[in-house]
């Protein structure tokens, strides 16, 4: 066993005894994502020594990495090989960990069309809170041996134990990219996404904010050009770095406003109806809000509930709001649960999710 | 409470032909897709609603009954094989499509709807629900959800648990809960993945929204001969590395060649030792590039023969004989074993050597079809029930089959679930830490264990008997090579 699995390990039961929380750290890129650390006393574990490539064979599609490994390293390699995470996860900093990656389970303009983070996780090797070393999952692409505890503790805010090694799917890189423009309204670019999306088009991302639709196209050269055909519009030269700064927040608009609220919701919902400026993802399955801080978060809740979804305080002053959408008792009481299952003695990340575990 | 208590119990509520329990009523539930386990259940229940369903919970809960739900049982490791002192609960009546979407591309159904029902309804969209398991005419979604099926078609399009937005589940105490949303994602943990392939375990599936895709506007079929089975292979991990993710990637072997062309006359090359087909499938164009670049590295990879399909037809005449492997191994031998290990797609060759060395070994034929794009290996083991001992042989054969998978770096079960088929696998593949933890899991959800109990994880008991072969997966099987 390598010695930083032994260290973390030691760790864990140094926590317990001491019942003194950990607070699990990558690249510590997205700290300012989720919960506070409901525990004013804590260990920082940090994982992202615990770094490199486990085993990566292109024709197999599959990657194993460490959870420390920097996500900018991770793509590199794979881009070598033309290959490529296709959840896109935004990093917010080239420190940004793959362990990272898949405890906030964050994934960019791709997820509508190709899948999120949790589509792509094959298997996991972790640490739970009695210092068991555990494999679930694998590296194959089907597996059904036992509950998928893999994509189970992806998204999971590290509060389900200590992540090592993640194996991901991974897909080839597009030959060609294009990103088009078109000027519309809002309830106009709805309309346009969902007829779109019901073709079968090489459409890998959307994004619609101030009276502009942009779509972006991947996949075969013949393939691209013909559907850049159907769809018309104007082809954006700066189509890339534009994707960028929407998948990293580097686009003025997710700090034009006191809070930044993300409402995944369903994508069929028309315009809504909230102060604040808008901005639209993933066929309009996402909508970012930058709005003041005395905008009423109940009445973002409750729009997003009725939208189907759910709404997240993603950047602001989080002291007078909850970050992540209240669950419903019963719903509440099967998480404490399954966390006291993982984790006995509460040591993980205590109010990353919510302040009750 | 009694057996007949329980039955006055049910008919207070749900009508006389819902619910069965003379011996002869019994019967047909005794076994599903896997029939060499049979055990005849206490009672079986045929609710069409879900408040009947809530209500046969809620008794079972009392009344400390184990619940087994059924869909169409065509499952093939004995998930819904009934517990002779339950209920076995059948969904089959609540197939009611309860609204699709065209706008939002989804489909809202009760679990007993049939999987390829989900894709007629929704062919006036030009949509369609993309995992297709080999039984997709009679399975039902409700079973695809509890096993997570695949399919053909699942290395580009995923699983079940990636074509599914939300469900409703009934918890054991009858409770209806939500899981995942009419979004893409949900707060708190990823239920709704925990759920999917939980084999009945975690509570009873009542209604799931799925997510439909549009139908590509073509599809296409290279069906490549080798005479290698590596060449084959090598064929597989080179479209795949020019960067082609085929709709569909499906392997036979030489034996299987023979015993679906002697049924169906498809056309297969008789010398090969290998056949390979790969589809591609999107817009026109797309289609016609791909099909191009696919032939060439077929070629270049030493096929002896290729043919692409030229319409419609052909393309699923290629594919008729990939999918009469199961009826062709009936013909040929009066029983077979479809097992169901997934590896590592280049250690395929070795694996099917493996395979023939057993088969000499066992005196039992093997014909292998194989999902190459997923490495999903489905060997089918011949033999006859009749014979004194054969079935015995088979399963010893099987077993030793998986933990070839398990030694290859891959899973003892890739879509068929584990049930009651594959428990002592299950010791092998997982250590007793990561048992205990499924155990607590479904403790979390169903602490008394009335939810298809034995099936899927196997007892602590039943792994320390197996003890003296235990074998886990050490770190030096994958070698770590730190790149940077």
């Amino acid at each position: 066993m390598p010695k930083a699995v032994e260290h973390f390990i030691h760790a864990i039961n140094a926590a317990v005894k001491n019942k003194k929380p950990l607070y699990i750290r990558g690249g510590n890129s997205k700290h300012f994502y989720g919960g506070q650390l409901t525990s004013q006393a804590y260990d920082t574990l940090d994982i992202a020594t615990y770094s490199g490539i486990v085993n990566y064979e292109p024709s197999e599609l599959v990657v194993t990495a460490r959870t420390g490994t920097r996500l900018v390293d991770l793509e590199t390699i794979l881009s070598e090989h033309h290959q490529m995470l296709a959840f896109e996860p935004p990093h917010f900093s080239e420190n940004a960990t793959l362990g990272g990656c898949i405890a906030t389970g964050l994934s960019g303009p791709r997820r509508a069309y190709t899948g999120a983070v949790r589509d792509f996780v094959l298997g996991v090797r972790m640490l739970d809170g009695r210092g068991d070393d555990l494999h679930f999952g694998g590296q194959v692409m089907k597996n059904v041996a036992g509950y998928d505890v893999s994509r189970f503790v992806t998204g999971a805010m590290g509060t389900l134990g200590v992540l090592l090694e993640v194996s991901l799917k991974v897909l080839p890189l597009p030959s060609m990219e294009i990103t088009l423009g078109m000027q519309m309204k809002e309830s106009e670019a709805i309309d346009k996404m969902h007829q779109w999306a019901s073709k079968p088009l090489p459409i890998s991302a959307t994004c619609f904010y101030n009276d502009n639709l942009f779509v972006r196209l991947s996949g075969a050269e013949s393939a691209v050009h013909a559907a850049r055909l159907k769809l018309g519009g104007e082809e954006i030269k700066q189509g890339k770095s534009f994707w960028q700064s929407i998948r990293e927040h580097t686009h003025p608009f997710f700090h034009s406003g006191g809070r930044l609220w993300r409402l995944s919701i369903k994508s069929s919902t028309p315009k809504l109806l909230l102060p604040g400026q808008q901005l639209l993802e993933w066929g309009g399955a996402l909508r970012w809000l930058a709005s003041d801080e005395n905008l009423n978060e109940k009445a973002i809740r409750s729009q997003a509930e009725a939208a189907g979804g759910h709404a997240t305080l993603f950047y602001g002053e989080k002291s007078s709001a909850q970050v992540f959408h209240p669950l419903t008792t019963y719903m509440m009481t099967l998480h404490k649960r399954l966390k006291q299952k993982f984790d006995p003695a509460g040591i993980f990340n205590p109010g990353r999710i919510y302040s009750e575990y | 409470m009694s057996r007949f208590e329980l039955i006055s119990k049910l008919c207070s509520f749900l009508p006389h032909n819902a619910v069965l329990y003379e011996t002869e009523d019994l019967k047909p539930y005794e076994c599903d897709g896997l029939s060499a386990y049979r055990q005849t259940p206490m009672i079986v229940a045929l609710p069409q609603t879900e408040e009947e369903v809530i209500k046969i919970l809620q008794i079972c809960h009392a009344t400390k009954t184990p619940v087994v739900a059924r869909g169409a049982g065509t499952g093939l490791s004995g998930g819904a094989l009934p517990h002779n002192e339950g209920i076995l609960l059948s969904l089959a009546k609540l197939k009611h499509i309860l609204e699709i979407d065209p706008v939002a591309r989804t489909a809202r159904v009760q679990p007993g709807v049939r999987n390829l029902a989900i894709s007629e309804a929704a062919a006036p969209y030009g949509l369609y629900y993309a995992p297709d398991p080999s039984s997709q005419i009679a399975c039902t979604i409700g079973g695809n959800v509890a096993e997570n099926s695949g399919g053909v078609h699942c290395l580009k399009y995923g699983l079940t648990v990636h074509n599914i937005l939300k469900l409703r589940v009934l918890t054991v105490e009858g409770q209806a809960i939500e899981i995942g949303s009419s979004a893409l994602d949900s707060p708190g943990y990823d239920l709704l993945a925990l759920m999917t392939g939980s084999e009945g375990l975690l509570g009873i599936i009542a209604e799931i929204t799925v997510k439909l895709l549009p139908k590509p506007e073509k599809a296409q079929l290279v069906m490549a001969a080798f005479n290698d089975v590596q060449k084959a292979a090598d064929a597989v991990a080179n479209i795949i590395s020019a960067g082609i993710i085929p709709a569909g990637m499906e392997m036979m072997d030489k034996i299987t060649i023979h015993a679906v062309e002697d049924f169906l006359h498809a056309g297969y090359d008789l010398d090969a030792a290998a056949i390979l087909l790969c589809e591609a499938d999107g817009m026109t164009e797309e289609v016609a590039d791909e099909i191009q670049k696919i032939s060439t590295i077929m070629q270049d990879s030493g096929a002896i023969k290729i043919s692409i399909s030229r319409d419609e037809s052909e393309r699923l005449r290629f594919w008729a004989g990939r999918k009469a492997a199961f009826p062709a191994a009936g013909r040929v031998s009066p029983d077979y074993y479809c097992m169901d290990g997934t590896i590592p797609r280049k250690r395929l060759a070795q694996v099917l050597r493996d395979i023939e060395t057993l088969s000499a070994e066992y005196g039992l034929r093997c014909l292998n079809v194989f999902h190459a794009g997923d490495g999903n290996l489905h060997p089918l083991i011949l033999y006859d029930a009749n014979q004194p001992g054969e079935l015995e042989k088979t399963e010893a054969f099987g077993a030793r089959i998986l933990e070839i998978c398990i030694e290859a770096g891959g899973t003892i079960t890739g879509e068929h679930g584990v049930g009651v088929e594959k428990l002592d696998q299950m010791c092998l593949q997982f250590k007793s830490a990561e048992r205990n933890l499924f155990h607590a899991i479904k403790q979390a959800f169903d602490p008394d264990g009335l939810l298809n109990p034995g099936k899927a994880i196997p007892s602590l008991h039943r792994c320390a008997e197996l003890g003296a072969m235990h074998v886990h997966r050490g770190e030096d099987k994958f070698p770590t090579i730190p790149r940077f």
